[in-house]
Order: structure tokens, then C-alpha cells, then sequence
């Protein structure tokens, strides 16, 4: 039989003074934690909300990221003609190659530069991705200098405001209309025509090849086509997957998320093993009662790593909900943050995305920290001489 | 007919090692308790008379000699065995109360039978009988900080006697009273000895305290002198 639990949730709450700072300091680590992963996963809910689960994705094999892909015109011609590609109303195939090129833009915010990713887009393409829709002004012309841009990006950078200019090499692209992709890879996107943008840039071949095969046999023998000819050297996989799989962005934030949780996580067992040390200290004499009305040492010592632990419990507690109601004003808000894509070299933004589980792990690893940082002094209280710590004042 | 004691020291001693000298606490003692007494254990400080008690009651050991409760020898007994010993056996009270601050009355006298197998009513029902027993029924969810220092030590008592221990022990249970506190709690424990017939160990400074109780042991030295 253990010590009452009632013992040490009353010890904790009843020197709510002394333990207040032991508590931030928790709170402050698990709500750095928290919200690191948050942005991680925010990263990586964009990449994989992209995509439509119809549509199949050709590059160049070996390519690792559209940007860095080149299909030829004659590609284009070839595959276009291909069974199994699925016709829109007016008959035509549901195929589009896109061009994507990088422009440098200055910021908003006044702090110098970054890179755009501009794609240039058919019209068949925008019919393959129907997440994008225009929420201000009017859609690009086929044959003209002009772009779209997300939201996001119009927020983020200057000049991307509707008639305002995009400085493009000799010339200057005119904004005409914003969108908005669903919180996908898209709303880190400039849109502009196809053929115009390899034109501008002088580019004799397109980037990357969008297409939608009418069923699920026609996808495999598509992309069993596609990828057999050596002719082609090209990759076809579903949209979505290549998406998910461009989730090397989040690398950094992980990185950092787990310095600085695991830096700060070593400072927080010494705040709570200093509170823990404390706290025995004064109640020497309690424990050597405890001793002596008959108490084990070993329910000494569960009974204060359950303290410890209560104790960072709710310093988690506090910290998980200084996240979460931070990650609430942020949706509300509508604030998006922005970090270089380290497949595509270009400016992506992203929402915070605080998952329950992201919330679960911060509690745990409050609860954590608190233990390991009570076993030290729980070891000792449980090795106290019972007469000796009746003398103790 | 002889009536076997019910506590049975023999040649009891306890050195401390102080710095790099040996200072004897207690000096081959031997002393027989029947049950039912209430001894007072009397002598100047340093005298070993609080050593016995706690070599008695099992929160200490013995350098050498044997303390048989019962017939067992309680020096004998490791660490968790004695713990356990000191749970069914022994009920113990502090010249400072020792009661939990962040527990009522009523759970710091529930405290011993957490440790039973006593359902959680049987428990209410103990409790409730032992804080009858020292007249503090009404005072039962009441904080020690609460309560005045004679009613702390009532408190301490039901505690004690809660288990239906064999032996109580009392270590300067009235030093830190008034007078009439004190006299109510050397009642307690003459009451305790004489109509319930428990065994009650006391040390104590003030011969008015020792007045309450059935025989009287001085030490001094390590040793009963009389």
C-alpha cells in the first residue's frame, strides 16, 4: 500500500508559491516544445493536403522535386496521345505541362529578399487542380504578362497586390487576381501561362507533366507506359504522393524542435530535482512519521516521483494550453508563416497544425520531465534514518 | 503465578560513534514490562532513556542485546519486516505531534490503517472510535493547524491507538503543553493502561508527568538506576 495520493496532490497545491516558478519554467519548455512541432506539422499537413488523388505527376527520373525536372516538347506531344487519359467536356486530354521557375521578389516585411516559386500553368492544367480557386480579381490570359497569386504570397511579399508588378527577368508580370489552394503547396504559388513563362525565360522545355487517367487500370498501364520507355526516362507517380513525400521542409524545425526541447527539457529536470530537493528538505521530519507509523521505503520514494511528477503535470498543463490557445488566435487570425522550401528553394508558407496527439506528447513529456527530475531527491528521501529525521526540525 | 512480560530487554546496549569517539548510549540494560503497565522511563538528558525507547519500539537498533516483544526479537527483523512490525505493533507519540499539515484528523489518524487490509469502512469506523476515544469527534475534518496543541496531541493518540497496538510509546508527550492539555493527555494514557489494559511506555523530564504513571525507571549513564 502506497502513501495517499490526497498527500502529495495537497503538498503541491499548498506551496503553490514556492513551486510557481518551477512551474513556468516546465510550462515555458513543453509550450516551445509544442508549438516547434506545430509548425513542423503545419509544414507537413500543407504537403500532404496537396494533390488530388486522381491526378499523376510525370518528371524527369532522378529528379527529386519538379524544379529541378525537364520534359521535353516532344514528351508532351507524345504522351498526350496516350490511352487511358481522361477527356474533359469539350474532349480534350487531361494533360498540362507546367513550367516552374523561381523569381526573386522582395518582402513585405522590408528584410530583403526571397524566392518565389512561379508556375506556369495551361488552361487544362487549373482544370486539374480544382483546390485552386480565385477569391479576388480575375484569372489569368492565355498569352499574356500576367499572374496570379496566393493569398499568402500577396500578404508576404511586395508588389503582389492586384496591379501591382512582378519584376520578371527583362520584363514585368502583371497581377491580376489572388487564390486560395486549401492550405495545400499551391498557396506558396505564383500561376502565370505556360507558354508565356517559356517564352519569357527562353526555356525549351517544360518542368513537369500533370495527368489524369480515367481509372485505376488505365493509371497503371499510364504509368507502366510511361516508365518502361526508355525513350523517356520520365517518373509518373500520383500527385499526392509526390506531395507527401516533399516533406523535407519540416527537417530544420524538427531539428531545432528537438535542440532546443531537449536543451531546455535538461534545465527543467534540474528546476523540478531543485523543487523536489526542497520540498523533502522540509518535510524531513514527516517523512520519518510516515517511517514510522509503518510506510516502506520504497512507498517513500513512489509516493514523491508521483509528486515530482504531479508537479510537472501541470506545469505541461500550463504549457499545452498556452499552445493550444496561441495555436487558436493564430487560425483565427489567420496568420501564416513562411520558411524556405529546401526542395524547391522558394518561399512556402504554412499554417500551424496542433494535431491532439502533438498536445498528449507535451503532457507526457511534462510528466517526464518531473520524474526523472524527482528521482534523485526521492531516492534520498526514501534513504533517510528514521531517528534522524524525527530530529529534524 | 509468574506472568511472562510482555517487553523483555536483555543486555541492551547502543553505542553511538561521535567524531572519532565512542559514546555509550545505553549500557547493557535489561527490563521486564508486563502488559497492562504504564512505565515511565525518567533521568537527566543523555541518560539513554529515549535510546531505549526507540530501541523498544523498533525505529532503532541495538549495538547489542535483544528487545523481545512478545517473544519476538524485534532487532532481528530487516528493514521492511520491521516496518511492518512497527505498523501492527507499536502506536507512537511525538513531543512535537507529528501529525501531516495537509491532512485532517480524521486522515492523519486513518494514516496506520492504510497500511491494513481493512476495507475503507471498517477504516471510517476505526477512526471514528479512536477520535471518540480522545474527544475530538467534532474536530475530525479539521487541519493540525487548525487545532490547538492538546488537541494536535489527541489527535497523535488516536493515531496511535487506532491499530489496537500492543504497545504505545510516548516520547515527552507533554512537553510541549500548558498544563491542563498535558493533564488531559497523561489522562488519555493512564486511562489507556488501566481500563484497557494496553501496554504504555512514556519518557518524560517532569516528575508531574511521571506521577501518571504504574512504575517508574530511572536512567543515567545508560543504565536504570532505580
Amino acid at each position: 500500500m502506497v502513501i495517499p495520493i490526497r498527500y502529495h496532490v495537497r503538498n503541491v497545491t499548498v506551496r503553490w508559491r514556492s513551486t510557481l516558478a518551477t512551474l513556468m519554467g516546465i510550462a515555458l519548455v513543453v509550450a516551445v516544445f509544442v508549438l516547434l512541432r506545430a509548425l513542423a506539422a503545419g509544414i507537413e499537413k500543407s504537403s500532404a493536403q496537396t494533390g488530388d488523388p486522381r491526378n499523376v505527376l510525370v518528371v524527369r527520373k532522378g529528379s527529386q522535386a519538379e524544379s529541378s525536372s525537364l520534359v521535353t516538347r516532344e514528351q508532351l506531344q507524345a504522351l498526350q496521345y496516350l490511352d487511358g487519359i481522361a477527356r474533359n467536356s469539350d474532349g480534350q486530354p487531361l494533360i498540362s505541362a507546367d513550367v516552374i521557375t523561381l523569381l526573386l521578389a522582395p518582402r513585405a516585411s522590408g528584410d530583403g529578399e526571397a524566392n518565389l516559386l512561379l508556375r506556369g500553368v495551361t488552361p487544362r492544367g487549373r482544370e486539374l487542380r480544382p483546390q485552386v480557386h480565385l477569391t479576388n480579381g480575375r484569372w489569368l490570359e492565355p498569352g499574356k504578362r500576367e499572374v496570379v497569386v496566393s493569398e499568402n504570397l500577396a500578404r508576404r511579399f511586395k508588389g503582389l497586390e492586384i496591379g501591382g508588378t512582378l519584376k520578371a527577368g527583362i520584363g514585368r508580370l502583371l497581377v491580376v487576381g489572388t487564390f486560395s489552394a486549401g492550405g495545400s503547396a499551391y498557396d506558396s504559388e505564383v500561376w502565370m501561362d505556360a507558354d508565356e513563362a517559356r517564352l519569357l525565360f527562353e526555356r525549351e522545355m517544360y518542368s513537369s507533366l500533370i495527368l489524369r487517367p480515367v481509372d485505376e487500370v488505365a493509371y497503371r498501364s499510364l504509368t507502366n507506359s510511361i516508365e518502361s520507355d526508355k525513350r523517356f526516362a520520365l517518373r509518373a507517380e500520383r500527385e499526392v504522393e509526390y506531395y507527401a513525400k516533399q516533406t523535407l521542409t519540416a527537417v530544420p524545425i524538427k531539428i531545432l524542435a528537438s535542440l532546443l526541447g531537449s536543451a531546455m527539457s535538461v534545465g527543467a529536470v534540474f528546476a523540478a530535482m531543485n523543487t523536489m530537493y526542497a520540498a523533502i528538505g522540509s518535510r524531513t521530519r514527516e517523512i520519518g512519521t510516515l517511517r514510522v507509523l509503518g510506510f516502506s521505503r520504497l512507498s517513500i520514494l513512489l509516493g514523491f516521483l508521483l509528486e515530482g511528477g504531479l508537479l510537472a503535470f501541470l506545469g505541461g498543463l500550463m504549457g499545452t494550453s498556452v499552445s493550444y490557445g496561441l495555436y487558436q488566435y493564430v487560425i483565427l487570425r489567420g496568420i501564416t508563416f513562411g520558411t524556405m522550401n529546401f526542395q524547391s528553394f522558394s518561399e512556402t508558407t504554412f499554417q500551424f497544425a496542433m494535431p491532439p496527439i502533438l498536445l498528449l506528447v507535451g503532457l507526457l513529456f511534462s510528466i517526464l520531465v518531473g520524474v526523472i527530475g524527482s528521482i534523485l531527491p526521492a531516492w534520498r528521501a526514501s534513504r533517510i534514518p528514521v531517528i534522524s529525521a524525527l530530529k529534524s526540525l | 503465578m509468574a506472568i511472562e512480560p510482555i517487553v523483555e530487554v536483555r543486555e541492551l546496549s547502543k553505542v553511538y560513534l561521535q567524531g572519532e569517539t565512542n559514546v555509550v548510549a545505553l549500557n547493557r540494560v535489561s527490563v521486564g514490562i508486563q502488559a497492562g503497565e504504564f512505565v515511565v522511563l525518567m533521568g537527566p538528558s543523555g541518560s539513554g532513556k529515549s535510546t531505549l525507547l526507540h530501541l523498544i519500539a523498533g525505529i532503532d537498533r541495538p549495538t547489542s542485546g535483544q528487545v523481545l516483544v512478545r517473544g519476538i526479537n524485534v532487532a532481528n527483523l530487516n528493514e521492511s519486516a520491521l516496518a511492518e512490525w512497527r505498523n501492527r505493533n507499536v502506536g507512537f507519540v511525538f513531543q512535537s505531534f507529528n501529525l501531516i499539515p495537509v491532512l485532517t484528523a480524521a486522515e492523519n489518524v486513518e494514516l496506520p490503517l492504510l497500511l491494513t487490509s481493512l476495507s475503507s469502512r471498517q477504516r471510517r469506523e476505526h477512526v471514528a472510535a479512536a477520535l471518540d476515544l480522545v474527544g475530538l469527534t467534532e474536530r475530525a475534518k479539521h487541519l493540525p493547524r487548525q487545532l490547538s496543541g492538546g488537541q494536535e496531541q489527541r489527535v497523535a493518540i488516536a493515531r496511535a491507538l487506532v491499530t489496537d497496538p500492543l504497545l504505545v510509546v510516548a516520547d515527552e508527550p507533554t512537553g510541549n503543553l500548558d498544563s491542563k492539555s498535558a493533564t488531559d493527555v497523561l489522562t488519555i494514557l493512564q486511562s489507556l493502561s488501566r481500563e484497557a489494559n494496553k501496554t504504555v511506555i512514556m519518557v518524560t523530564h517532569d516528575p508531574k508527568a511521571a506521577a501518571f504513571g504504574s512504575r517508574q525507571l530511572h536512567l543515567e549513564k545508560g543504565e536504570i538506576v532505580a
